[in-house]
């Protein structure tokens, strides 16, 4: 049986979901069985591209106004200067042919990396599964994560 | 030194090298011998890591004018 990986993302920082999605590829390329589990901010990071998400009450719908998501969104946990930053370094990136948060994504799911959404969040914030990519293998919680990182060679916190 | 396959690798950056690297050996035959030519310097010391984490041959590495080669024979 392949080794475990287990990487917990709860920032929903374009940097730290680089350097999650990262080791995951890294994870799977050396056969090790790799799961990403989503949750508070960082359920962000596997929402939909798409405009604003349906929820219910003037809390969660101002919550979900100001905190779209999507992986073409995610700031920068640093320099992010009001998008100028980011944009900056999205233009940085592509001159140096690294791959954004989304194809990176994209990777890490054909490279056999699991996606596990937190259901937790998702009641609180009010948000369904139709707020996320269909790449989402699992909508769970702590024990989906937890049955995955008791055997996990490697559990990060991200 | 001779290879079975060549990968190109160049103007990567980590994790893409390894990932291809990954995907690639898929390809080969066991005894089978991959070259990867890259830029990224790290991939001086994630071949080798690469190897041993998962059971193949690191068989060696050339370096000419900022272009990398390294040489992995597929064991497993």
């Amino acid at each position: 049986m392949a080794e475990k990986m287990t990487l917990i993302v709860f920032s929903g920082d374009m940097d730290k979901a680089l350097a999650a999605f990262n080791l995951a590829i890294g994870g799977a390329s050396i056969g090790m069985e790799v799961s990403m589990f989503f949750t508070f901010w960082g359920l962000n990071v596997i929402k939909k591209n798409e405009g604003p998400l349906k929820s219910k009450g003037i809390m969660r719908k101002m919550l979900n106004f100001l905190n779209r998501g999507g992986a073409k969104r995610l700031g920068l946990s640093k320099f992010h200067m009001f998008g100028m930053g980011k944009w900056m370094f999205g233009k940085l990136m592509k001159e140096a042919k690294s791959p954004s948060p989304q194809e990176l994504m994209t990777i890490a799911h054909q490279a056999g990396v699991k996606f596990i959404a937190c259901t937790n969040s998702m009641g609180t914030m009010g948000i369904g599964k139709d707020a996320f990519v269909p790449e989402v293998d699992t909508y769970g919680g702590v024990a989906t994560y937890l049955a995955d990182a008791k055997d996990g060679r490697i559990n990060l916190f991200i | 030194m001779k290879a079975d396959a060549t990968l190109d690798c160049v103007g990567l950056y980590c994790p893409m090298p390894i990932h291809q690297t990954a995907n690639k050996l898929k390809e080969l035959k066991t005894g089978q011998v991959l070259e990867v030519l890259a830029s990224d310097e790290g991939i001086k010391a994630d071949a080798p890591a690469w190897c041993k984490a998962t059971g193949n041959e690191f068989v060696g590495m050339e370096e000419k004018g900022g272009e990398i080669k390294v040489y992995i024979k597929k064991t497993k």
